[in-house]
Formats: C-alpha cells, sequence, structure tokens
C-alpha cells in the first residue's frame, strides 16, 4: 500500500505540455520553428488572476518543482520543501507555475526530441540557447495561461538568474523577483569548472559528437563525471566533512591500497553520478552550462549592471547563503549593490547556513523564515 | 503606531516628506515603517541581526542584511537627505569613519546615543570606583555591546574636528522622555542625546 501524501504536500500533480506553432527567435540568430514546454501548476489561479508565481529551475532541474507524480514516488518534486499549502510558496494562496526550460530533458523541447523539419532527434544540432530564451518562450506560457503580470518570478542559482532576466526584460509583468544565491554573470572559476564539465561529456568516446542516442549509446562517464564535479562545487569544505569526513567505506576502515572506493565521499560522488545520467541527457547539460556561461544581462549596457536595471519595476528580494562559494554572497551583493544605486525597492538577506550552495534547496529555518514573510508581504499586497 | 517613542517622535518631526532615508542599525524597521507612512520617505533600513531582518520584512521595510563595520560604500555619494542612527554610534568601532560615512551617503545625519555625561553615571564612577550601569547603558562592561562610550561635549568636539555642523540638539531622559530642566545642563541632566547636523 502506497502512503499517504503528507498533509502539507500538494500531492498529486500532472505535468502539462504546450505546443507552440510560432517560431522563437533566438539570441544566436537561429530560430525554433515550433516547441513544446512543458509546465505544472499547483494552487488555483484566483479570478483578478493576480496570484500567479512562477519558480524559475537550476541547471540540473525541471518542472516538477512539488508533489508527486505517483502514488510509488519515492521522493517529491525538487523544491517541495518550499511549495505546499502552508509552507513558504503557500499553494493555500498562490497559484505556482513551474516549468521546464527550452532545451531540457524532461519533456520540453530539447536535444532528445525529434527536429520536425529534418523528421531526426536535434542531438547535437539543438541551437544555443540563453537565459533570455527561456524568459521569452515562459512569457509566451503565460500568455496561454491568461496571466499578464506575475505576483513574484522566483529562482534559485541558474534559476535566480531567470528571474532577473525577467525583471530586466518584462518590467511590467511581475510584481516581485526573488533571486536566490544566484550571481549576475558566472566568474571565470565557475566558467572554468563547467568547462571541465563538458571537456568530461565530449572526450566520452560514446558521447559520438552528441549523436550518441542515434548510436543506442550513452555518454555515461563524461556525464556522471559532470555531475559529480558540479557536486563538489554544491557543498562547502565544512558540509562534506560534516557529512563524510574521512569515513572509510568498508566495515573493518582497511584501506584497499588500489583505485577502488576507499572513502565514504567517493561511494557517495560515483552514486551521485550513476544516478544522473539515468535522468539527464548529456546534450542538455551542455546547453545548461552554456547558458549560464553567457548570462551577462549587464554586457549589453557597458558592463554597467545598474544600467542594466534601471528600467526594472519589480521589487527584489535576494537572499544569499554564508558557506555559498560557488555562488558566494558577494556575488549577491553585486545585484543589490546595482539595485540600491537606481533606488529599487530591494531586501536583502544573508543566511548564515554551512551547507554550501545546495542551500537554496534545503528547509533551513532561517532561509525560510525570510521566504515566508517576504511572501505573506506580496501575498497582502495582491489581495489574497 | 500612536505610542512611537519620543526620541522617535522628534525625529519624525525633522523629517522633510517624501525625503530619501537611510536608516542605520534600523532594528525591527518601527522607525522607517512610521516614517513611510506619515513622511511619505522611502529608502532602507541596515541591520545585521536575522530576527531584525524578518521583522522588517513583515513591517514592509526594505531591509539589507550587512555590518556597519563593512561601512557604507554600496552606497553613492549624497544618495539620501538622511542617514538615520539610532542608539548604535556607541556600539561601532570606529565611530568617527561612521559618522563621515554618514554625511558622504546622505545631506543630514541624525543620530542618538546615550550619554556619559549623565550626573549618576559620573556619581557611580566617582564614589564606586566602578564602571557605571544605568536605564540607558544596563550592560556589564565585560559584555556590553556599548563599545564607544562618550558625553556630549565629546560628540560636539568630535563634530568640530570633523567639520560636521550640529544644527540641533535634544537630551532625553532614559524613558526618552524630554526633560525641561535637563535643557540647562544637557551634558549633566540628559541621559540620552539626539543631534541633527550636516557637513560644514
Amino acid at each position: 500500500m502506497p502512503k499517504p501524501f503528507p498533509a502539507d504536500s500538494v500531492g498529486l500533480v500532472t505535468p502539462r505540455k504546450h505546443h507552440f506553432d510560432q517560431p522563437l527567435a533566438l539570441d544566436s540568430g537561429r530560430e525554433l520553428p515550433e516547441y513544446d514546454l512543458v509546465y505544472e501548476t499547483y494552487g488555483e489561479l484566483n479570478a483578478d488572476r493576480s496570484n500567479a508565481v512562477l519558480i524559475c529551475h537550476a541547471l540540473s532541474g525541471d518542472a516538477h518543482a512539488a508533489g508527486y507524480h505517483s502514488e510509488n514516488d519515492r521522493k517529491p518534486g525538487w523544491w517541495d520543501a518550499a511549495i505546499g499549502p502552508g509552507k513558504p510558496i503557500d499553494t493555500n494562496r498562490f497559484f505556482v507555475v513551474s516549468s521546464n526550460n527550452l532545451g531540457g530533458c524532461s519533456g520540453s523541447t530539447g536535444p532528445s526530441s525529434v527536429n520536425p523539419r529534418t523528421g531526426m532527434r536535434y542531438g547535437p544540432d539543438f541551437p544555443m540557447v540563453t537565459v533570455p530564451d527561456w524568459v521569452r518562450a515562459q512569457a509566451r506560457l503565460a500568455d496561454v495561461l491568461g496571466i499578464a503580470r506575475f505576483a513574484a518570478v522566483i529562482g534559485g542559482s541558474l534559476g535566480g538568474m531567470q528571474a532577473l532576466q525577467w525583471a530586466i526584460d518584462f518590467p511590467d509583468r511581475l510584481r516581485h523577483a526573488l533571486l536566490i544565491a544566484t550571481a549576475p554573470k558566472l566568474s571565470a572559476q565557475n566558467i572554468a569548472f563547467n568547462e571541465v564539465a563538458r571537456q568530461a561529456i565530449l572526450s566520452d568516446p560514446d558521447f559520438r559528437d552528441g549523436r550518441y542516442m542515434d548510436h543506442g549509446v550513452i555518454p555515461r562517464r563524461g556525464l556522471a563525471l559532470a555531475r559529480m564535479l558540479g557536486h563538489i562545487t554544491y557543498l562547502s569544505d565544512d558540509a562534506m566533512r560534516a557529512k563524510f569526513g574521512r569515513q572509510p567505506r568498508g566495515a573493518e576502515g582497511k584501506l584497499s591500497y588500489s583505485f577502488d572506493v576507499d572513502f565514504e565521499v567517493e561511494s557517495y560522488l560515483r552514486y551521485q553520478g550513476q544516478t544522473f545520467v539515468e535522468r539527464f541527457d548529456a546534450n542538455t547539460y551542455l546547453l545548461m552550462t552554456k547558458a549560464l556561461d553567457y548570462f551577462d544581462p549587464a554586457a549589453k549596457h557597458g558592463h554597467d549592471l545598474s544600467k542594466a536595471l534601471a528600467h526594472v519595476k519589480a521589487e527584489f528580494l535576494v537572499v544569499s547563503f554564508t558557506s555559498d562559494w560557488r555562488f558566494a554572497p558577494s556575488r549577491s551583493r553585486e545585484i543589490v549593490r546595482a539595485l540600491l544605486d537606481g533606488d529599487k525597492d530591494v531586501t536583502y538577506a544573508e543566511i548564515d547556513a554551512p551547507h554550501g550552495h545546495d542551500a537554496f534547496l534545503l528547509p533551513i529555518p532561517a532561509y525560510f523564515d525570510v521566504l515566508r514573510a517576504y511572501l505573506e508581504r506580496v501575498a497582502e499586497e495582491v489581495g489574497i | 503606531m500612536s505610542e512611537l517613542r519620543p526620541d522617535l517622535a522628534i525625529i519624525t518631526q525633522w523629517i522633510e516628506p517624501g525625503s530619501r532615508v537611510l536608516d542605520l542599525g534600523c532594528g525591527d524597521g518601527t522607525l522607517l515603517k512610521y516614517l513611510q507612512i506619515h513622511r511619505k520617505v522611502s529608502g532602507y533600513g541596515l541591520e545585521i541581526d536575522h530576527d531584525n531582518v524578518v521583522a522588517c520584512i513583515r513591517n514592509g521595510v526594505d531591509v539589507i542584511q550587512t555590518d556597519l563595520a563593512r561601512g557604507l560604500s554600496d552606497f553613492d555619494p549624497d544618495s539620501f537627505d538622511y542617514v538615520l542612527m539610532t542608539q548604535t554610534l556607541q556600539a561601532v568601532n570606529r565611530p568617527h569613519i561612521l559618522l563621515q560615512e554618514m554625511l558622504r551617503v546622505g545631506r543630514q545625519g541624525i543620530v542618538t546615543f546615550p550619554n556619559f555625561g549623565y550626573w549618576r553615571l559620573r556619581l557611580q564612577l566617582a564614589l564606586k570606583g566602578r564602571m557605571p550601569m544605568s536605564e540607558a547603558l544596563p550592560h556589564m562592561w565585560y559584555d556590553t555591546p556599548n563599545i564607544r562610550l562618550f558625553t556630549l561635549r565629546d560628540f560636539e568636539a568630535l563634530c568640530h574636528e570633523l567639520g560636521i555642523r550640529i544644527l540641533e540638539r535634544y537630551v532625553l531622559d532614559h524613558a526618552h522622555r524630554r526633560r525641561a530642566w535637563s535643557d540647562l545642563l544637557p551634558n549633566l541632566l540628559g541621559e540620552i542625546a539626539i543631534y541633527r547636523f550636516e557637513r560644514r
């Protein structure tokens, strides 16, 4: 017998798919002739359509942010801790929309989809997509759902960049932007990590120039390595020490004097890598990391972020975590500073948390206090 | 909001409607919220304490969680009409730098602080020979946030040295009430001081 869902869960959810038959012009100069977006919604859209909240996912996320797809699901959606009745993103008040980005591998059109012009999988021919491209695609989805203006657009990490881009590109279509554990652009170090991850995939013999699916193989080793590397950057040194220390793997605690797994942390990383391969697509990983690298809204404005944000109308909540070295608090403060320069409405919270970048996904009480207090303010503002 | 502390009420009188205000160490945002409602001000509060940050958010105040020891480098010169600091100057490491910073980013500064020249404190030190304590300074010397104790005269001497012109001054008792007689000998009879000042 499957266990009943927790009382504060949105319960059983069904992803929906919308087909867009109008071409989407992309930043790269290419276009997608047609595409699908997969999305989920939780809660009810109110009569004046003012209570919609958009969730933007991170690098390896998808549309399944909360609830369960079946009674037998072991785990709920990736941000179930934050979304649900009575949770900080309260589905009793808000209508929550979560979509899978273009180029993804969880139902929205991406490299593993069939190109209608050729009848073949896109594979490596899928056009490079950028954060602004995603925002444009989401804006069309909002049109379909009849949402003229979101009460809030919320995202962590890469999703935070997307929420920032929303505020820049569609100033009248959101009241609030919640940017969590993010940055106004990647640092050279960030790009370096992404490049190593990509090289791991590209140099896997099973990558086959991106046509691995047509050959019935998967670049498992490369994708797993990329994920292992990513995971190291998502955790803090302290979090790793606390979680694994130098705990030996075997019960006897003997060293193997071989290249087998000796320590818990090795076992953990291998497991993370192997399970990731089962659910994620290598071409999508390449695309997503490139979208991260390219993100730089200030570039078009003489590299002056304040200028890029001069016309935003949203009010901002910016949240960072003290132990996050992937997107450190100083990176969030760059955004805050640019908003202060323009006399924009901004609140900034720096959460004391040892978990590293991963903190943004965790139900840390101090963090959720901030999220809850802020979203209650948003709810009052829109009269719900 | 009718029971606003008298010191905050004095500050409110000083603030021109519609001005831009920065509140350093803004606590739970009570003053900024009051100023937003009654003086239609805009601006930000800076606060280090997490619970206060959450309280500010609930109060609808834009708050930036930061340590004042970092200075105000996130703010451009002349960004604000007023920079406020209530009961915080005595708790910062380098008050003279912060005072200058206040007048770099703001046109006028407003501070309140406990007066160490208050007669009861003088008497305690003179008679008991121990660090004085009072309602306005309730902490033991080894466990106090108030690391910079100074008098009205000390403050005014520093302002003179830094080229700061004092525009107004009030002294209050520990309950933040004004007592007519304290103005006769403010450095002796005032427990809490409020100053408004600008660059000379």
